[in-house]
Parts: structure tokens; sequence; C-alpha cells
């Protein structure tokens, strides 16, 4: 808001004249965003809690079921335990991997080497093209039977590879490579952070005879946790939603034997295979209450680890 | 670019260049070597690990092309029409919301603002089986409505949250003079505000088209006839229709599909290098 000139010159007349219409500019304005809000957002989040306690087919109306839905998914759905273990340990794997992937490549871009800004939109590119359908195809065929690994496996060493993407005991870990793989973002957002922490400090460190590892540990790591803070929070986040490359690789099932059974993709075969569109509500508000959970746990425990500039503890 | 006690200089710099080409070049294997295949004889995609291919052999495109119940050219004008209706609507919607949350004043106006940052950590699932009732009630499953028209509706609030961060750092000085040139809210947010803004709306827009270029659970859920499918999901359906030994159609098409986002990033990519780093936006 413009500071009201205490005179009554003519141009701060106008301008009161015109105050009454801000007001309703400011709704015209916000009106895209405030329908959008209401009928896409809003509302649908209460539908969806409503429909959380139905039994519903599209076809017949919502039918009140009370808790079964919920009832069923702790005490009655192996597929659910499934769904929910396999993409738990998909984001404590795939996290911390692609932090430290991201974090290790940040540092060696920041040397002060010319053509930082080449190389770092090269380790970019992974980041930028792997969420995509080609890049799941892709990977479908490397971690095949007849796939890139094994004939490399092969040629190298003569050893005969198995199919990795149909075997349960690998089949998660060629998904978790595929998003370590994408470390492109959060690499970014770690070298923009390097580049803040300045070099005296480094120097200062370094005239007290602070080794490399010393360093690392006592000046890097410190300031720069609240853009590890920032990375995890997102990352976190966002690997709970993975759907994408489970379901191109297993075909939309899951397999082999629910293996890569993302929850995502659970909810998307209970609701729209299914059509158990109560049961998949449920299951969209038990995600939104798990991915609540971790980032409120991030923040209320980023007071002991995270450490801001004007920190004076 | 920092200079001083961590430069390097000769030899050592040449061994970083080395190791960091390396890593680059390891990082990068797996798509230049699917490209490669693209070009590839079918027999020799499984037994060659070079990632340059031997020669320009386009018969795995022009079989990718008309591989399926379509040619691809259909699925690109559908992934073509969605995306950039997406990029209009999403700049259009969330530059309005931006504008008035950064310059206008009006009631409930922190409420508002509260509840738009709020959506940005929601999963879209708990919207979507409602989402879904509500176009089918419309009509509109099996048509690009329900994957465009939500981002007219400034559904994409990272991208509000980005502008009204720029918008503020616009000086006053600026708005006061054009008001007192008589310049209503209207004539403030086209003349003064967008017109300096560009930076911030062409990340937008990069970012849009993006994101919705590579979509593939909405089109999934919401596109149904093959006439209408766009690029992800018209490759899921080739993926499923090819036998084990058909890759090189695949590849080649794969390939095409990446294109587009490629050419955004070689244009863009300062945007884009800068809206991750300052606005945590996801690539």
């Amino acid at each position: 808001m413009p500071p009201d000139a205490p005179d009554a010159s003519p141009p701060a007349l106008a301008r009161r004249r015109r105050r009454r219409k801000p007001w309703a500019a400011g709704y015209l304005f916000l009106a895209p965003w405030l329908f959008g809000f209401f009928l896409l957002t809003a509302g649908p989040m209460v539908g969806s809690l409503y429909l959380s306690f139905t039994g519903f087919d599209l076809l017949q109306p919502p039918r009140w079921i009370g808790l079964a839905n919920y009832e069923r998914m702790f005490t009655d759905d192996p597929r659910f335990t499934a769904a929910f273990w396999v993409t738990m340990r998909y984001v404590l794997f795939s996290v911390p991997l692609k932090l430290a992937f991201a974090l290790a490549l940040a540092m060696l871009l920041d040397r002060g080497l010319r053509g930082l800004s080449f190389y770092r939109s090269v380790l970019y590119l992974p980041s930028l093209l792997g969420g995509s359908v080609a890049i799941a195809v892709l990977w479908k065929q490397i971690f095949g039977y007849d796939g890139l690994v094994n004939s490399a496996l092969y040629s190298l060493f003569g050893v005969d590879g198995p199919s990795w993407i149909s075997n349960p005991d690998y089949a998660l870990e060629t998904l978790i490579a595929l998003r370590v793989w994408q470390f492109g973002s959060p690499m970014v957002i770690f070298l923009a952070g390097l580049r803040q922490i300045p070099t005296e400090l480094y120097e200062a460190a370094a005239i007290d005879g602070a080794g490399p590892w010393t360093l690392f540990r006592r000046v890097t790591l410190p300031l720069l946790t609240p853009v590890v803070f920032f990375n995890l929070v997102l990352q976190t986040i966002d690997d709970f939603k993975a759907f994408t490359p489970a379901f191109i690789i297993s075909g939309g099932t899951g397999g082999p034997v629910d293996s890569t059974l993302f929850y995502t993709l659970y909810l998307y075969q209970e609701g729209f295979g299914y059509f158990r569109m109560g049961y998949a509500s449920a299951l969209a508000w038990l995600l939104f209450v798990v991915i609540g959970t971790f980032t409120a746990a991030a923040f209320l425990t980023s007071r002991y680890w995270v450490h801001y500039a004007d920190d004076r503890r | 670019m920092i200079v001083g006690s961590r430069g390097h200089t000769g030899w050592r710099a040449l061994a970083w260049h080395a190791l960091l080409i390396l890593v680059c070049l390891a990082m990068l294997y797996p798509v230049l070597w699917m490209v490669a295949s693209s070009f590839k004889p079918e027999s020799e995609i499984f037994t060659d690990l070079r990632p340059w291919p031997p020669g320009f052999s386009p018969r795995a495109y022009i079989e990718g092309w008309f591989g399926l119940q379509h040619p691809f050219g259909r699925y690109f004008l559908n992934s073509a029409i969605v995306a950039s209706l997406s990029v209009v609507g999403n700049v259009i919607a969330c530059s309005l919301a931006a504008f008035a949350f950064a310059r206008l004043d009006f009631p409930l106006k922190r409420l508002w603002f509260t509840l738009m940052l709020g959506t940005l950590m929601l999963p879209y699932h708990v919207t979507l089986v409602p989402q879904y009732v509500l176009f089918q009630h419309l009509g509109w499953v099996d048509t690009f409505l329900p994957l465009v028209v939500p981002k007219f509706d400034a559904a994409d609030a990272f991208f509000i949250f980005l502008m009204v961060q720029f918008f503020r750092g616009i000086p006053r000085e600026l708005d006061e003079a054009a008001t007192i040139d008589g310049c209503g809210p209207f004539r403030l947010y086209l003349m003064v505000i967008l017109p300096l803004s560009m930076p911030v709306l062409a990340t937008a827009a990069i970012f849009s088209f993006i994101w919705t270029w590579d979509d593939f659970f909405g089109p999934l859920i919401y596109l149904n006839d093959a006439a209408n499918y766009t690029v992800p999901l018209a490759l899921r359906a080739f993926v499923d229709s090819s036998g084990r030994s058909e890759w090189g159609p695949l590849f080649a098409m794969s390939t095409l599909s990446l294109v587009p986002v490629f050419l955004v990033f070689l244009l863009g990519q300062r945007l884009i290098i800068r809206g991750i780093a300052t606005g945590g936006l996801k690539g």
C-alpha cells in the first residue's frame, strides 16, 4: 500500500476517491484462482474426505460405510501393506542417496573451474529428462534380460546377468537407481548454496590447520544445512508421489510380485482399475497424512540440526 | 566465478576438467546410447555398447512413426495442443493472481495467500476422485479440457508464488507514477508489471511446458480414445504392444519425444537453472 500523503493535493484526492476500487479489483484479479481453489481444490478435498468413508464405484451413488475403508487398509489388505513398504523403502533409499550424490557433484563443480555452467547444464539433464515415459522405456530395456547392463556384463566379464526388472529382489533397486540418477535439481540448489559460503571461512579454517574432511564437516556442511533441509523436504514429498517409472516398467501391475507396487500405483489400480473410488480416496488421504507427517517431522527437528547464518548459538 | 584459493590453474585444472568430462559422459551414457541405438539395426542393439551409431539408418523412425493405430504425428499434435494451452493458461491466470497478492489490497488477502501456499504441499491425489467425478459430469472425460482448464484457474500455485516474489521486487514508485497518471489496476498490470516481468513469465512458461509435455498421470486418467493420446500415452501403448525384440522403433519414438523438452532446455537453460536454484522448482 502506498503511504498516505498527509496533504490533500489533487493526486492524493484522486487516489482516495479510487480507494473503493482496488477492493473489487483485487477480487477480480483473484477470481480465476478463487474459482479454481473452491471448485478444484477445497471442494474436492472435502469431497474425497467424505468419499473415503463410503463405498463408491462411479455408477451408484456413494454408500456410507463408516471406517470400513480404513479398517480394510490396516487389517485386511496385504497389497496395501506391500505398497506402503515398497514406497517407504523407495523413499528411504532414493532420497538420501540422491542428495549425497547431488552434494558430491555440486562440490566437484564448485572449484572455480572454467565452464561451470556447461558442466552444470549437462549434469542437470538426467533430472530434466528422467521423469518422462521415454526414459522409463529406456530403463526397462537397460535392466531387462537382454538389456544394456547384461550385455555389458557379458562382454566385459563373461557373466550372464539376471533379468533385473523381472526379479523381485532387484526390481525396486532399478527404480531407485533411476531416481538417484535424477540428482540434477538438488545439485543445482546445493551449488547455489555452496557459492554463498564466504571463501574467508575456508581460508581461516585452513590457516588453523583444518584438512579437507574437517573443512567439509565443520564449515561446508553446517553452513549448508538450510539447503539440505530444503532439498530433503522437496525430494521426500516428490518421491512419495512417484508413479510413472513403476507404471511403465511393470506394465501397470507393480510387479513382479508387487515388488514395485508404488503407493500411487496401487491407488490408481484401486480407483481406476477396480473403480473402488471410496477406497482410493481413503488411500489418498492416508498419503496426505504420511507426507504431512514427514514434512512436519522435518520442520520440528530442524531446530536441532539446521543452522541459519544469523543463528547465534 | 570464484577466484583465489579455490581456483585451479595448469595441470591441476586440466585433471579436474578431465574428471568432470568423464562424470558427464558416464551420466549421459544411457541417453546417448538410446539415441545411438535408435539408428542401429535391430540385431545390433543388444550387442553394441557404443554410444554412437554406425550410420544413420532412419528405419526405426519410419517403423516407429507408423507403429501404432495413428501415426505419431497425431500424438505430437495432441501433446503440443495440451502443452501450449497449459502454458498460456498458467501464465495468464497465475500472473493475475500474483498481481493481486503482490500489489492490490483487499479483505482476507492474507488468508487467501496462506491457503494458496498451503496448496503447494498438497498431493493431487486428495482431489483426484472428486475432480474426476466433476469432469465426468461435465462430459469432459476423453477431451483435453480436464488437462487444460485447471491451468486457466491458476491451479499450479508454484507459479503464483514465484511471480509474487518477482512482482514484489519491482519498485513501487513505478506503480505510484502510473497511478498518478491515471492508470487503473488493470492497465498497471498490463502496461507496467507484465512488461517488467518477462524473466519470471518465461520461467513459468518453460516449466509449464516441460511438466505438461512429460505429464503421464493426467492423460492416463482422462484420455481413453487412442486418437486423443498424448505422446507419453502413445509411448506407453507402444511398449505394451511391442514384443521384446522391437526396441529400435520404441527408442526412436522415445528419442523424438525428448526433443521438444531438450530444445526448450537449450533455449531457456539460464532461466531453468535460476528457477531451480532460487525457487526450488523441480526439473
